[in-house]
C-alpha cells in the first residue's frame, strides 16, 4: 500500500512536467498547426540555464530559463516556421533538423556527458510521502496554468489569441495582427518548455538529449487533451503522468510506455479529437 | 484545425504521352549498374555498404508509398524494420546455437529456451513472420486509428510514440531480446559463412533484386486503381469518402503494404549487417528514414530510394571525415530541403526537365 501511495507524487510530478511542456505544444499546434520537435530542446536550453545559474539561485533560474527559452523559440517562428504555417507535417521534419543541430550545439558547448544541477537546499526532505522537489514541480505547474488561464481569458492579447486560435481568416478580416499574435504565442509556449526544463534539473541529469525523452509524451498529452485546449492539456498531462507511473509500478518499466501507448489508442476510439474540441461543420 | 491548408503541392496528376522506351531504359540502366557494375568494381567492404543502403531503401519505398502517395506520414516504420529484423534475428541466433541456448540467453540466466522463440527455429516460419507480425500489427494499428478519422499530425505522432514505446520494451526484456545489444553474433546463413564475400555478395544481389522487384510493384500498384484512389485520399478524404469510398481501407491496406516492405528489409538487414539493436529502430532511426525520402522527394517512387542511398552515404562519408560535424550537416540538409526543395532532388530534377522541354519547344 505503501509503495501504492508513495507512486503518487511520482505521477503526479511527471503529469506537471508533461503539462508545462505540452502547453507550448498544444497552443503551437492549435493555433498556428506547427508540429514543432525542437520544442524537446528549450526544455533542455532551460536546464543548461539553471545548470549555468546554480551559483546564483535557484529562483532566478526560472525566469532567465522562460525568457531564454522563449527567444529561442521566437527566434526560430521568425526566421524559419513562420514561412510553413498550413504544412505541419513539414514543419514537424525542418524543427526536426533544428532539434539534431541544437543538440550538437548543446554537446558542443557543455560537453556529452550529463551534468547534475545541484538542488537549493531548501528544496530536499519532504513532507511525508511527499518530498518538497516534487511537490515544488507540482506548484510550479498550478501556477503556470492559472497563469496562462489569466492571461488567456483576462487580457486583450489572451483575447486575440483565443480568436486566432478560433478561426484565424475572421480574425485577420477582424483586424488582428495574426503575425504577432503568433509570435508571442510561439514566445510563451517555448518559455514554459524552459521553465520545464528547470524543473527537471530537480529530479535528474542535464544532458543534450534530455528533450528527447519527454517531447513524444508531451505529444501524446496533446493528442489526447485535444488542440490548444487548456483543459484538456491539463486532465491529460497528469492522466499520463499517473498512468505511466503506475504502470510503471505494477508492470515492469519496459512495458510501462506499451501500456500507455495501448491505453491511447482505446482511448482515440472512444474520444478521437483528444477529451476536448472545438466543434465545427470544417471538413478537416 | 483552423490553421489555412497549404499543404505542399504534389505534381498534378496528369495522363502524359506515354513515351514507352524512357521508363524502361532507366530501369534497365539501373539494374545494369547495380546488379554488374557495382559488384564488379566495389570491394567487399563497400558492395556491404551499399547493400545495407539498399536495404533502407526498401523501407523508404514503402514511406514513400504511405507519405508520398497516400499522404501518412509515418514516423514509426523502424518498429516494422525491427519487427522484421528480429524475427530474422532469432532464427539466426536459433540455428548458431543448433539446439543449446542463445548465448546472450545464458548471460542474461535463462535456462529454458523461451516459448516464444520455439518455433523461429524453423526458418519458413520466421521468414513468413518477418512480413506477416508487420504488417498485422500495422493492419490493426491502421484500422483503428483510420477509422476513427485520426489522421495527419496526429498519425504521425502516434506511430512515433509506437517506435519509442517499442524500444523501451526491447531493450528491457534482456533476457528475450539481448537488450541493448540486440541479437548480434551471427555466423551461419543457410549453410553458408556470413563472412565470406561470396555470402556477401549473394545477399547483395539478393537485396538488390528484392529492391527491384518491389519497386516494380509499388510502381503497379501507384498506376492501378487502387492507387489513383490512394491519391485521391490523399489530396482529398473527404470527396472520396462522400463518392461512397471507405478511405480508412484504403489508407489501412497501404500502410500495411508499407510496414511490410519495412519488414523485409528488416529480415535482409540482419544477414548483411550482422546486427539488429533497439538503437537500429527506434525514434530517430525511423525520422532518418523519413528525411532521405524528403530530401530524394517524396512524390516519385524512384525518388525515395534514390534518397535513402544518398543520405546512406552522406552519412557514411561524413562520419568518417568529420564526425563532429555531421549532425550540424544533416540539420542543415533538412533545414535547407524543406525550405527550398520540398519536393526533393526527384522534384528539382522533374522541374528541369520541365523547363528545358518548355525552352525547346
Amino acid at each position: 500500500m505503501e509503495g501504492v501511495l508513495n507512486q503518487l507524487p511520482i505521477g503526479l510530478s511527471i503529469g506537471a512536467v508533461l503539462l508545462l511542456i505540452a502547453l507550448g505544444l498544444t497552443f503551437t499546434f492549435g493555433q498556428m498547426g506547427v508540429i514543432n520537435m525542437a520544442h524537446g530542446e528549450f526544455i533542455m536550453a532551460g536546464a543548461y540555464t539553471a545548470f549555468l545559474l546554480q551559483s546564483v539561485g535557484f529562483l532566478v533560474a526560472l525566469p532567465a530559463a522562460f525568457v531564454v527559452a522563449g527567444l529561442m523559440g521566437l527566434v526560430l517562428e521568425r526566421t524559419l516556421i513562420r514561412r510553413f504555417y498550413g504544412r505541419p507535417l513539414d514543419t514537424l521534419l525542418l524543427t526536426w533538423g533544428v532539434s539534431l543541430m541544437l543538440q550538437q550545439l548543446a554537446r558542443d558547448l557543455f560537453g556529452a556527458p550529463n551534468v547534475q544541477v545541484v538542488s537549493p537546499a531548501w528544496l530536499r526532505g519532504g513532507l511525508g510521502i511527499l518530498p518538497y522537489n516534487r511537490l515544488f514541480i507540482m506548484a510550479l505547474a498550478v501556477l503556470s496554468v492559472l497563469a496562462i488561464w489569466a492571461y488567456m481569458h483576462r487580457t486583450g492579447q489572451g483575447r486575440r489569441m483565443r480568436a486566432v486560435m478560433q478561426n484565424r481568416r475572421l480574425a485577420a478580416t477582424s483586424g488582428i495582427d495574426t503575425g504577432r499574435v503568433d509570435q508571442r504565442t510561439f514566445f510563451i509556449g517555448s518559455g514554459l518548455a524552459g521553465v520545464a526544463g528547470v524543473a527537471l534539473t530537480l529530479i535528474g541529469p542535464v544532458g543534450p538529449t534530455l528533450g528527447t525523452y519527454y517531447i513524444v509524451d508531451a505529444f501524446l498529452v496533446v493528442v489526447a487533451g485535444g488542440l490548444g485546449q487548456l483543459r484538456g492539456a491539463v486532465l491529460a498531462a497528469i492522466g499520463l503522468g499517473l498512468l505511466n507511473s503506475y504502470a510503471e509500478f505494477w508492470s515492469d518499466a519496459s512495458l510501462a510506455k506499451v501500456i500507455v501507448f495501448v491505453a491511447i489508442i482505446g482511448f482515440l476510439q472512444i474520444r478521437p479529437q483528444g477529451l476536448f474540441f472545438v466543434r465545427s461543420r470544417a471538413l478537416t | 484545425m483552423t490553421a489555412v491548408e497549404a499543404p505542399v503541392e504534389a505534381p498534378p496528376v496528369v495522363r502524359r504521352e506515354p513515351r514507352r522506351w524512357q521508363g524502361p531504359a532507366a530501369f534497365a540502366a539501373v539494374a545494369l549498374l547495380a546488379l554488374v557494375v557495382a559488384p564488379l568494381l566495389l570491394e567487399p567492404f563497400r558492395l556491404g555498404l551499399l547493400a545495407k543502403y539498399l536495404c533502407y531503401a526498401i523501407v523508404a519505398l514503402g514511406i514513400g508509398l504511405a507519405w508520398g502517395q497516400g499522404g501518412m506520414l509515418t514516423l514509426g516504420q523502424g518498429v516494422f524494420f525491427g519487427l522484421g529484423g528480429y524475427a530474422m534475428g532469432m532464427y539466426l541466433k536459433l540455428h548458431d546455437a543448433g539446439g543449446d541456448l542463445p548465448d546472450f540467453m545464458v548471460w542474461s540466466g535463462v535456462e529454458k529456451l523461451p516459448a516464444l522463440w520455439t518455433p523461429f527455429g524453423n526458418p519458413v516460419f520466421a521468414l513468413a513472420m518477418a512480413v506477416a507480425v508487420p504488417v498485422v500489427v500495422a493492419l490493426l494499428l491502421g484500422a483503428l486509428v483510420f477509422r476513427q478519422r485520426v489522421r495527419g499530425a496526429y498519425f504521425a505522432i502516434l506511430t512515433q510514440a509506437l517506435a519509442a514505446a517499442l524500444v523501451i520494451l526491447l531493450v528491457g526484456q534482456q533476457g528475450l531480446t539481448g537488450g541493448t545489444n540486440g541479437l548480434t553474433n551471427f555466423f551461419d546463413f543457410f549453410g553458408q559463412d556470413l563472412a565470406a564475400d561470396e555470402t556477401q555478395r549473394g545477399l547483395y544481389l539478393t537485396v538488390a533484386v528484392v529492391l527491384g522487384v518491389l519497386y516494380l510493384g509499388a510502381r503497379q500498384l501507384v498506376r492501378s486503381r487502387f492507387g489513383r484512389l490512394l491519391l485521391a485520399v490523399r489530396d482529398g478524404e473527404d470527396r472520396v469518402r462522400f463518392l461512397g469510398y471507405n478511405p480508412a481501407t484504403v489508407k489501412t491496406l497501404t500502410f500495411a503494404v508499407s510496414a511490410g516492405m519495412a519488414g523485409i528489409a528488416g529480415a535482409l538487414f540482419v544477414p548483411v549487417v550482422g546486427i539488429i539493436s533497439p538503437a537500429l529502430l527506434g525514434v530517430v532511426p525511423s525520422l532518418e528514414l523519413v528525411v532521405g525520402v524528403a530530401v530524394g522527394g517524396r512524390f516519385a517512387l524512384a525518388g525515395a530510394i534514390l534518397g535513402a542511398v544518398v543520405m546512406g552515404y552522406a552519412r557514411t562519408y561524413f562520419s568518417e571525415e568529420l564526425p563532429a560535424a555531421w549532425l550540424y550537416l544533416q540539420g542543415a540538409l533538412f533545414v535547407l530541403v524543406m525550405t527550398l526543395a520540398p519536393r526533393g532532388i526527384a522534384g528539382l530534377a522533374a522541374g528541369l526537365v520541365r523547363r528545358r522541354r518548355e525552352a525547346g519547344t
